[in-house]
């Protein structure tokens, strides 16, 4: 069978931060389907992959594809969900309001512009897929941090994405919460590519089919071949988790 | 009791008039001031007030020197005002670029500019009622022009609402929506200058910002959604501005520091209210 082009190419980029060199020589091939954690240390440059793939940072050199087209152009296509963090945790709005934002791009405007009811709809879809339609009156502040976290998601749901981006979706959450956000993402990777940035590279191996390690350079490592009771076993050993012995070829890892 | 004996005796028309356009300007006041304080912009509306002085400075200058008789020192303050929105809002919003400094910058040149020019200009100006305010000394004309103000006001932010509410809660996460961002900032700082030259009639350049913030995060404490701080900041400011008003005219005290100090007062006694039972 042919394959699909990837989503996302990215072709021997350089970035770097007032002269510090973040990324070099970076190749990555992401293929539609992909359900994929980005880990690394920090200021390995995680988060600046997620920014030059969203168009918000441009690279020093190379070239970045996002369907095919500009990361600008095409990121129309991401459903990007932040850290939570860097948003003010007294703005008064309400967790169905944050989920619309999701449908912004696509609000005309105009003398007392609301949403259509489309939009309302795709909105309380979202929030049913993370499990929070009971409140979606409430105010985003009063939500705990593993919440707001779900808005987040449902809000990146909420822009009918082909590529669901997630910055650190485990950040802050219980134990109980994560394992009932990785079987959403499963469930959700059934019709779209998923990328996240993780920490808890241990849990995330028995969902993920690949692991994309990033410090200062990025290579991918597949995860096929990793069952739950090695990871059992192993726990703890984290980084024993993926093949760091050898590179992938371009085409990406063959899991699955 | 005398404020409001005063207000219906046929000879105190400027008594109605100064009541008139303070209700009027709690709108202004209300809704700008929940984007100041939600946007966390406060201290950059501080800086366009300033430059504010600039402006008044500048227009006196040059009327006086060049004789250009139509030149209203109102004019000089919005368009030094807009600038200052544009600079601070261009340069200011860098984060990691010490933003601070460089509105702090544009804060102290502005001011500084127009006690220069107000140094140059022949005769004497008192510019205490454009530094503390003076709401008596408001005209028919001051009301008309804060009538458009709100409307304009009232106007955008019902249009746009949404698209507002997406840029002050996550400026980057509307731009990957294809939003622009800058666009809306922008046209929401060139308001909240606008707001500052025709309220300084109200309360003054100095604290114009205070009635800006005050009222705005006094009703944050109440509220959950921005459209309701919106109407809560507007009530609370026309209480301030009403109650200031009067007791200014009554106890025969500047009007522009009794206001702020009601919407002060307001904002401690229900913060700690707030602090207290909760």
């Amino acid at each position: 069978m042919k394959r699909k082009p990837p989503i996302i190419k990215i072709t021997n980029l350089d970035f770097s931060y007032r002269e510090h060199p973040v990324l070099e020589a970076v190749d990555l091939e992401i293929p539609e389907g992909e359900l994929g954690s980005i880990v690394g240390p920090n200021g390995g440059g995680k988060t600046t992959l997620l920014k030059l793939i969203l168009g918000l940072l441009q690279p020093d050199r190379g070239i970045i594809e996002v369907f095919g087209e500009k990361p600008e152009k095409g990121r129309r296509k991401i459903g990007y969900m932040p850290q939570h963090v860097h948003l003010d945790p007294l703005f008064p709005v309400s967790v169905l309001n944050v989920v619309l934002m999701g449908q912004i791009g696509k609000l005309s405007g105009g003398l007392f512009g609301g949403y259509p009811r489309q939009a309302l709809e795709t909105a309380r879809a979202a929030l049913d897929e993370v499990g929070l339609s009971d409140c979606e009156k409430d105010s985003f502040h009063q939500l705990s941090g593993g919440q707001r976290q779900r808005v987040l998601i449902a809000r990146a749901l909420c822009t009918e994405p082909q590529l669901l981006l997630l910055d650190e979706p485990t950040a802050n959450i219980d134990q109980r919460s994560e394992e009932n956000l990785y079987e959403t993402l499963v469930r959700l990777n059934r019709r779209m590519t998923i990328l996240l940035v993780s920490h808890d590279l241990g849990f995330v191996s028995q969902i993920v089919k690949s692991v994309i390690c990033v410090n200062r350079q990025v290579v991918i490592h597949p995860t096929s071949n990793i069952n739950g009771t090695l990871i059992k076993e192993i726990y703890g050993g984290d980084f024993n988790l993926v093949r760091h012995d050898h590179r992938c070829d371009k085409d990406g890892h063959h899991s699955m | 009791m005398d404020f409001f004996y005063a207000l219906a005796d046929p000879d105190n028309a400027f008594l109605r008039l100064s009541l008139a356009v303070g209700l009027l300007s709690s709108i202004a006041f209300g809704i700008i001031g929940t984007y100041v304080v939600t946007r966390r912009i406060s201290y950059l509306a501080g800086a366009v007030s300033h430059c504010v002085l600039g402006g008044i400075g500048g227009a006196l200058w040059l009327r006086a020197i060049f004789k250009i008789e139509w030149l209203d020192p109102v004019y000089g303050a919005l368009l030094a005002a807009l600038v200052a929105a544009f600079i601070v809002g261009r340069f200011g919003h860098n984060p990691g670029q010490r933003e601070e400094t460089m509105i702090g910058a544009t804060w102290a040149i502005g001011m500084a500019l127009g006690i220069i020019f107000i140094d140059l200009t022949p005769g004497y100006f008192d510019i205490t009622s454009y530094l503390f305010g003076d709401i008596l000394l408001v005209s028919s004309h001051d009301l008309k022009l804060i009538i458009a103000l709100d409307l304009i006001i009232i106007i955008f932010v019902t249009s746009c609402y949404h698209q507002l509410l997406a840029v002050c809660f996550d400026e980057e996460f509307a731009r990957l929506r294809g939003l622009n961002v800058e666009l809306f900032y922008q046209l929401l700082l060139a308001l909240t200058a606008v707001t500052v030259v025709l309220l300084i009639r109200v309360v003054g350049i100095v604290m114009v910002v205070a009635m800006l913030t005050l009222p705005a995060a006094a009703a944050s404490l109440w509220t959950r959604r921005l459209s309701g701080m919106m109407l809560l900041a507007i009530f609370l400011s026309a209480i301030s501005i009403v109650s200031g008003l009067g007791l200014s005219y009554n106890a025969n005290l500047s009007s522009g520091p009794v206001i702020i100090l009601f919407a002060g007062a307001l904002y401690f006694l229900m913060a700690g209210w707030k602090k207290l039972y909760k």
